[in-house]
């Protein structure tokens, strides 16, 4: 299929971003890697009639570390994250995840900011996000202000960022030397997953991100708390209370609901071993 | 001296793996599919297609979309039904097989989501696609039948009450005395009941057509990603009211067809019968979304059966009872008949048995039609087949490879008529088994396998034999009153420079049948394969023929060329005997030069011998003949087909947490006769097995209750990614047929036809320890899970 007709145009500032939000509102949408968009725009999912291109917005770009916080642009590829070595170090969960994007094409101009500000609840980085209790940078003309990750989901596809506003970068607090791991069960190597897991040791404690089970990436806590205490599977059985999986093609609720309690264990096992 | 045969020729390519001459230029991206053609005054097409499985069209408000920018018609099906008549998919071999007309678009009713309804024609394909938008159709939602299970029950809507009922097709064959072995006390009887999911084949290039009606010629060329131009020409003539010799139908570059573009798609009709109607050429490319509605679907079967077995291991009958729902209409003009009847056919086609009763009931529903896909019916007649061969191996105790060694057709017992009533001119099960068990060193892989079971490992060995019909004779379709050819021609010739011309009947889609007609011509001509040009798939330059389907272009189309180039050998051989003043039979023509038989000696080269021909005649004896082109045709027949056959195993692991299966070798033995490119073959056998294993995994078209397709688009219709298929070895036994020079049999199906059946039997042999079974594809990590009783 094709596009509906829209018009095209390219930023180069932030400033430019904001007008163009301003005059438009609804009607533009923000062109980053276009992984999704341009998809949606060509099944006619979404016709918007203006697209704005931000890849040319050198204030969106780049990784870089200090005062204990990793700051990743929004317009981040996800093949540069992969290959980065401040997010190797600080924020391994995210190198882990990259591999399990999509494919190498989609990973060369997919961005960790489109990723994010799209909200698929089966992606991988919305729940890793959620894992490392990182913090998204939401610029306006205004100024920027700062949402933790676990606000930034409210709904299927829906998230905090306002219709002025930009996702710009992510902020993670060092994640260096703790234990992490990104498990997934995907029928074919690069699809989204049926379900997958993001777990990060933080302290003594443990952030286990879910993602593909629910409207939203989304955590566990009485299985967190037993994870915590070194009961696995007690872990296992308390997400029976904290996970309503959907039925889907892929199969019924208690197929989700079996696969989590596996990846829960094999998260166990790789968190042990690390 | 005694005819060398064609393999044995000194230029012959016969056996050799030759580059396809057309590679590099599809890589270089230099081909030329329908959608790169681009012809004056050109308009595009695009379909408002029905959103409802079963719906009447009340009314339809088109004045939106016909001043919307860029549109130059919008056309319903009832200004349709005035210029491109309906079609009745049925053929008088298969009897009973009932059908309603079918329309290029609907007029009064859609009958699935997905059949075309209104057409805007537009400057380009975006326009179309915007005014497609604004069309308003009002609808009234009619009760859909969907269910196959119940498409024949009381109270079930009758899709065309015309017909009477949702019965399309029904045939029970008996050979031989099943009830007596069923009722053999001392007999074992295995049942179970299997599914093979719906799919599809996915072509990387959709479908597509570009037709051009010149009224000023009163004349139709249809530019068509299609595998059998000449049916086309007539399907085209017949309903939009022209001649035969008024239609050129041109296949030029073909991206992957399947089986899916040898049918009469309405879409495609109607964008023939726009182009008539607006005197100007018309563009049709389906997309992905559009084509996973509209393709034809396959196997969507349920099949309940049963095989009795003696406690020493002789299988003596199998039962088999096939349900298949086709969709609202049997697809024209092959019919959607046949692969059921291929399931009653080919049931236990490699085995010697004593009793076969085996009946298939074709329902209509209202889901997309479904028709012949690569390896029509095997994929499903090996399944269950085979299915059932490794239960009554479980059932007594025995190995799987035992079993089929005891119950599989003796190497020396042909021709062999069967109790399905199939003719083998001459197989070679037990010499592929034997083959595929030492490649794949059977003893050692299930040392393996045991030895990891004790670990918790669960890995499975699956083994299938099967038989592929190919060569089709006019008993396929021709003997049913369907106007398509099983003879096909090729006509070879010299030109001037000593180069070769090749146009044949049979067509190219990406599988290297262009590749093959050169190899042949070379050989029998006595040229370097690179002299030959290739044409194919333009009924107005190549002679009359069927085109490439149910594995026929090498068989057929290759004995054409064979028996073509060996007629211009000939005549070139008695015009240099003339220059030379030798006896023809004391020449050959090798590498492109006439020499001395006996010796090789040099004698004259083709171009000079072309260019006295050409323009030097005067020179040469006035009664001597100057033919340097010949036409051949051939057409099977001393058998209704030539069937091939071979061996397949499987090896892979569940994980039985996760219901996941990795595939991890997959080996292939099979017998095509006379290989003629080892690489093509193998490759073709290669992507066989993954349209098989496709099936037997991840692909599966899912309707709703209501007959929505759920798996519309690429993300939810898994196709197999290189990344999950296993290495697949592929090794061959040579068994030429007799009935041809060349002896070449088909090579193009046997992968998918027995793929699916050897990973159901290695799932359930990595799942035998735990108790658990699965018999419906595609086997699912739940449907997996579930058998293993953990959800």
């Amino acid at each position: 299929m094709k596009p509906a007709p829209f018009a095209y145009a390219r930023a180069t500032t932030l400033a430019e971003v904001f007008d163009v939000l301003e005059t438009h509102g609804d009607a533009a949408r923000l062109l980053a890697g276009g992984q999704s968009l341009i998809a949606a725009l060509n099944l006619r999912l979404a016709s918007p009639s203006l697209l704005l291109d931000i890849n040319g917005v050198a204030a969106l770009r780049g990784v870089t570390f200090a005062d204990g916080l990793l700051r990743i642009g929004a317009l981040t590829r996800h093949a540069e994250l992969g290959a980065d070595p401040l997010v190797a170090q600080h924020a391994p969960l995210l190198a882990q995840a990259v591999p399990h994007i999509a494919h190498a094409a989609i990973r060369s101009r997919g961005s960790i900011g489109g990723s994010l500000a799209l909200a698929d609840p089966a992606a991988e980085l919305p729940a890793c996000a959620l894992a490392l209790e990182a913090v998204l940078v939401l610029a306006s003309r205004g100024g920027e202000r700062r949402v933790a990750a676990a606000d930034f989901f409210p709904g299927l596809y829906q998230t905090a960022l306002r219709g002025d506003e930009v996702l710009a970068a992510v902020e993670i607090p060092s994640r260096a030397g703790a234990a992490c791991t990104l498990q997934e069960l995907a029928r074919r190597h690069g699809d989204y997953a049926i379900v997958g897991l993001a777990a990060q040791r933080l302290g003594q404690g443990v952030r286990l991100a879910w993602f593909g089970v629910g409207p939203t990436p989304l955590r566990t806590p009485r299985a967190e708390a037993a994870f915590a205490a070194g009961d696995v599977a007690g872990a296992q059985a308390a997400l029976a209370g904290e996970l309503d999986p959907p039925e889907d093609l892929h199969g019924p609720p208690a197929l989700r609901l079996h696969l989590a309690r596996v990846l829960l264990g094999r998260a166990a096992a790789a968190l042990k071993g690390h | 001296m005694s005819e060398l045969s064609a393999v044995d020729r000194p230029n012959s390519y016969i056996g050799r793996s030759v580059p396809r001459p057309n590679a590099k230029r599809l890589v270089a991206g230099r081909g030329q599919y329908v959608d790169d053609l681009r012809l004056p005054r050109m308009v595009h097409v695009a379909f408002l297609r029905s959103p409802h499985a079963h719906a009447r069209i009340l009314s339809i408000d088109s004045a939106a979309a016909k001043s919307a920018p860029g549109v130059v018609r919008v056309v319903t099906g009832a200004e349709m039904a005035a210029v491109c008549t309906p079609w009745v998919g049925v053929l008088h071999h298969l009897k009973g097989l009932k059908s309603a007309p079918q329309h290029a678009l609907a007029v009064d009713r859609a009958c699935w989501q997905g059949e075309p309804v209104v057409a805007v024609v537009a400057r380009s394909r975006a326009e179309a696609e915007d005014a497609v938008g604004l069309v308003e159709v009002a609808w009234e939602e009619l009760p859909a039948t969907v269910d196959m299970e119940t498409a024949l029950a009381n109270g079930t809507p009758v899709i065309h009450p015309e017909l009477g009922d949702n019965l399309a097709f029904q045939r029970e064959h008996v050979g031989g005395e099943p009830e007596a072995c069923f009722a053999d006390a001392d007999s074992v009887v295995v049942q179970a009941s299997f599914h093979t999911g719906r799919h599809t084949g996915v072509c990387l290039e959709g479908r597509a057509i570009l037709a051009d009606y010149n009224p000023a010629e009163g004349r139709l060329t249809a530019y068509h990603s299609n595998q059998a131009p000449h049916m086309m020409q007539t399907v085209f003539a017949k309903h939009l009211g022209l001649r035969e010799g008024d239609v050129r139908v041109v296949c030029r570059d073909v991206g992957g067809s399947y089986g899916i573009k040898v049918h009469v798609y309405p879409d495609e009709m109607a964008t023939a019968a726009l182009s008539k109607m607006l005197g100007r050429p018309v563009k049709f490319a389906a997309d992905r979304i559009e084509g996973m509605v509209s393709d034809i679907h396959a196997r969507d079967h349920r099949i309940t059966a049963r095989a009795a077995v003696t406690r020493d291991g002789v299988i003596t009958a199998m039962e088999i009872d096939d349900l298949t729902g086709i969709g609202p209409y049997s697809v024209y003009p092959r019919t959607s008949a046949v692969e059921g009847n291929q399931v009653v056919n080919l049931c236990g086609g490699p085995y010697g048995l004593r009793g076969y009763k085996a009946r298939t009931t074709v329902v209509f529903q209202n889901k997309t039609p479904t028709c012949q896909y690569r390896a029509v019916g095997h994929p499903i007649a090996t399944t269950v087949t085979e299915g059932l061969v490794d239960l009554a191996a479980e059932a007594i105790g025995m190995d799987p490879a035992e079993i089929r060694r005891r119950n599989l057709l003796a190497d020396d017992v042909y021709p062999f008529r069967n109790l399905a009533g199939l003719a083998f001119e001459g197989l070679s099960h037990h010499a592929c088994l034997t083959k595929l068990l030492a490649m794949m060193d059977y003893e050692g892989l299930k040392a393996e396998r045991d030895a990891l079971r004790a670990k918790g490992v669960y890995r499975g060995i699956g083994l299938a034999s099967f038989i592929e019909l190919t060569n089709p004779s006019p008993f396929m379709y021709g003997i049913g009153g369907a106007r398509i050819s099983a003879m096909d021609g090729a006509t070879v010739r010299l030109d001037p420079d000593g180069s070769v011309s090749v146009a044949s009947g049979v067509t190219e889609q990406g599988q290297g049948t262009e590749a093959m007609l050169a190899q042949i011509t070379a050989g029998a001509v006595g040229v370097d394969v690179a002299r030959v040009r290739v044409t194919t798939g333009d009924t107005e330059t190549t002679p009359y023929g069927g085109g490439t389907w149910a594995s026929r272009g090498a068989g057929i189309g290759g004995e054409a060329a064979l028996q073509a180039g060996n007629a211009l050998r000939q005549q070139i051989l008695v015009i240099a005997g003339a220059m030379l003043q030798a006896a023809p039979e004391s020449l050959d023509v090798r590498g492109g030069v006439v020499v001395d038989r006996a010796t090789g000696a040099e004698r004259l080269p083709l171009e000079e011998l072309g260019r006295i021909v050409y323009f030097r005649g005067d020179t040469l004896p006035k009664d001597l003949p100057r033919e340097l082109v010949a036409t051949r045709h051939y057409t099977p027949k001393d058998y209704p087909f030539a069937f091939t056959n071979g061996a397949q195993a499987s090896y892979l692991e569940v994980d039985v947490e996760t219901g996941f299966v990795k595939l991890l070798k997959h080996w292939c033995v099979e017998d095509c006769g006379t290989v003629i490119n080892p690489m093509l073959v193998d490759e073709q056998i290669r992507g066989g097995v993954v349209q098989g294993l496709g099936g037997a995994l991840l692909e599966h078209c899912v309707y709703s209750p209501e007959g929505q397709l759920l798996t519309g688009s690429l993300a939810d219709y898994l196709l197999p990614m290189s990344g999950e298929m296993p290495d697949i070895a592929v090794a061959h036994v040579e068994t030429p047929t007799k009935e041809s020079a060349l002896g070449a049999k088909g090579a193009g199906e046997a992968g998918t036809a027995g793929a699916p059946a050897a990973v159901q039997n290695a799932i359930n042999d990595a799942l035998r320890p735990l108790g658990a079974r699965v018999f419906a594809q595609p086997f699912t990590p739940a449907r997996i899970l579930t058998a293993l009783g953990k959800i």
